[in-house]
């Protein structure tokens, strides 16, 4: 629970992790209850619920946001850039 | 960032004690119009933060759709490489955060890479390496970073960054090679030659830019060392971003010397990436690559899966460029070159060249002589790839011909290249504005050639007597006279003449 708080770059107190990580393993409870179909080796795992392949979009250029658009939900920008906090020192 | 002194261990040394196993990951920018799932343009060098839109800077709901183009590129470079395509495959998020990737996943492919189990052979030194590809995906560039405050603008030390997203999102093919084993002292060179020969094979298919200069083309470059003959596999230290090919061959053999170091002092190699530096071919400790290190891969479930027709597939196969070594057996016989003057054309990257100047109307020894000597030495000065130099094919069969006219001399020749480097303009422009032509005023070379005979009594009483080969001071000197700007031929002859 800690371990995938930390990847999501959530900062949790030790009273949270209690609190949460019972409704984790219900989640992961639900989920277990596909071991009771029984064998399900010949059975490929299902990642999307419509059977589509093959969605291609043609090799064009649309007009996307100009600079400013872009820019105007950065909490900071400069430079015409977005501006973010160091990015090390507090690598993970 | 603290500068750690490094012990290395001289080349010989190493490979006289290890095995080097080599493994390469090769990052194509393809030439696309648009980017790979949005319709950003996906050309380089555009105004910060002008071609971006909600799909490629990770707005909530935009949704992203495969760019067809991209997956035929993807498709083409994998049968280019020998491979097996995929008859289905999905892409994949792989979740990670990092300020350049504004999703705060990559879009990539996992278990399922649309080409694998595929090979390209190299050649070094006329010896055959082949190399073996696992696999070869599909994925997105990320944004750029700048970094402002500390030093030189790097990473290390900086007060904050910015971040431009043109680049994000721009189709990547990664190819990756399996461990490449058994190539010795031949390892650095060995590692040149595979992304050579990938750089050469994505031109041909014409899917990339492939200029490593500007980050089309970029290796990362796994090395480890085992004890000779164990049959072992070491630990591997992967540096990162090595984007020239005399950087490829030089990140290898200071990995090589570097390791060796460690492991002879009982030491262990970390496993970490490296940052590979130009200006003194060392390399530094990136970060350390942990077993924490989870990217928590799953299905993109914004994406269906790709499943690519056998029938499109051959089609596909059906566009791809001559196989690059039936093509040099074929140009060696068309040009009438040795063996060893193939190797070395191929050796020092200027196939491609030589071909081009050749089609550009010059004789083939005349065009391999003047990239394989004169330009190769000043492209060696510079440190910069014969491709890189800034001559076109079609200035040297120009520079060629004007010598076949005997506008100038090969001599003079040089100084028109050295014009052409200085960007002084047309070889013609060169000539005219530096005063190369060769002198055919027959008045004055007749008078030069007279005061050369004058000056050498001794050797021209040789010549008069038959001694044909003491020619050669006389034209020295009267070349010398006309301070190069002579057709040597020319100047035997006269001198022939006067003394026969």
């Amino acid at each position: 629970m800690a371990h995938l708080a930390d990847l999501a770059r959530i900062d949790l107190d030790d009273a949270e992790l209690d609190h949460l990580a019972p409704q984790l393993n219900v989640i992961l409870e639900a989920v277990a209850s596909i071991g009771a179909v029984g064998d399900l080796d010949d059975v490929p795992p299902t990642s999307h619920p419509v059977p589509l392949t093959n969605v291609f979009r043609e090799d064009v250029v649309v007009p996307g946001l100009t600079a400013e658009q872009a820019l105007s939900g950065a909490p900071e920008a400069e430079d015409q850039r977005f501006r973010v906090p160091r990015i090390l020192g507090d690598e993970q | 960032m603290t500068a750690t002194t490094e012990t290395l261990v001289p080349f010989d040394e190493v490979v006289a004690a290890y095995d080097p196993a080599l493994g390469l990951e090769i990052h194509v920018e393809l030439n696309t119009n648009t980017k790979m799932f949005c319709g950003c343009p996906a050309t380089f060098g555009g105004e910060p933060n002008t071609q971006v839109c909600p799909t490629c800077l990770g707005l909530p709901g935009a949704m992203p759709v495969v760019n067809g183009k991209a997956v035929e590129s993807a498709i083409r470079i994998g049968l280019a490489l020998n491979c097996e395509i995929a008859e289905w495959c999905r892409f994949a998020r792989k979740n990670y955060f990092y300020p350049d990737m504004p999703k705060n996943f990559q879009t990539s492919q996992y278990d399922e890479p649309i080409a694998f189990e595929g090979y390209l052979d190299v050649d070094v030194e006329g010896e055959t390496f082949r190399i073996e590809i696992e696999r070869a995906h599909m994925e997105e560039d990320t944004g750029k970073s700048s970094h402002v405050g500390g030093t030189a603008g790097r990473i290390h030390g900086a007060d904050y960054s910015l971040v431009d997203y043109n680049r994000a999102g721009i189709p990547l093919i990664e190819i990756v090679t399996k461990p490449i084993l058994g190539t010795g002292a031949k390892a650095p060179l060995v590692a040149k030659a595979y992304v050579s020969a990938i750089r050469d094979l994505i031109v041909a298919l014409g899917v990339s830019d492939a200029r490593m200069d500007q980050g089309s083309i970029r290796a990362d470059v796994n090395l480890s060392l085992a004890p000779k003959g164990s049959g072992a596999l070491g630990t591997r230290s992967e540096t990162k971003n090595v984007n020239s090919l005399r950087s490829v061959e030089r990140a290898v053999r200071y990995e090589m010397a570097r390791h060796a170091g460690i492991l002879a002092a009982g030491g262990s190699v970390l496993q970490e990436t490296r940052h590979f530096h130009e200006n003194d071919g060392t390399t530094s400790s990136g970060r350390e690559k942990s077993d924490a290190e989870d990217y928590r891969y799953f299905p993109e479930p914004d994406l269906v899966p790709v499943a690519p027709s056998r029938e499109w597939v051959e089609e596909l196969r059906a566009t791809l460029p001559e196989n690059p070594a039936a093509r040099r057996t074929r140009l060696q016989a068309e040009w009438g070159f040795s063996d060893l003057e193939m190797r070395d054309t191929v050796g020092a990257g200027a196939l491609e060249l030589v071909e081009q100047t050749i089609a550009a109307g010059a004789a083939p020894q005349a065009a391999r002589k003047w990239w394989l000597t004169e330009l190769a030495r000043r492209a060696n000065d510079t440190g910069v790839e014969l491709s890189e130099l800034g001559v076109t094919p079609a200035q040297v069969a120009e520079v060629q011909a004007l010598v076949d006219a005997k506008t100038i001399n090969d001599k003079l020749a040089r100084q028109v290249f050295d014009g052409l480097l200085a960007g002084e303009g047309t070889p013609e422009e060169i000539i005219a504005a530096r005063g190369l032509a060769v002198v055919s005023d027959e008045g004055a070379l007749s008078a030069a050639v007279d005061k050369a005979i004058a000056e050498n009594p001794a050797i021209a009483d040789k010549i008069r007597d038959g001694k044909v080969a003491a020619a050669g001071a006389l034209i020295g000197a009267v070349m010398k006279e006309m301070r190069g700007q002579a057709d040597a031929g020319r100047v035997r002859e006269l001198v022939l003449e006067k003394l026969g």
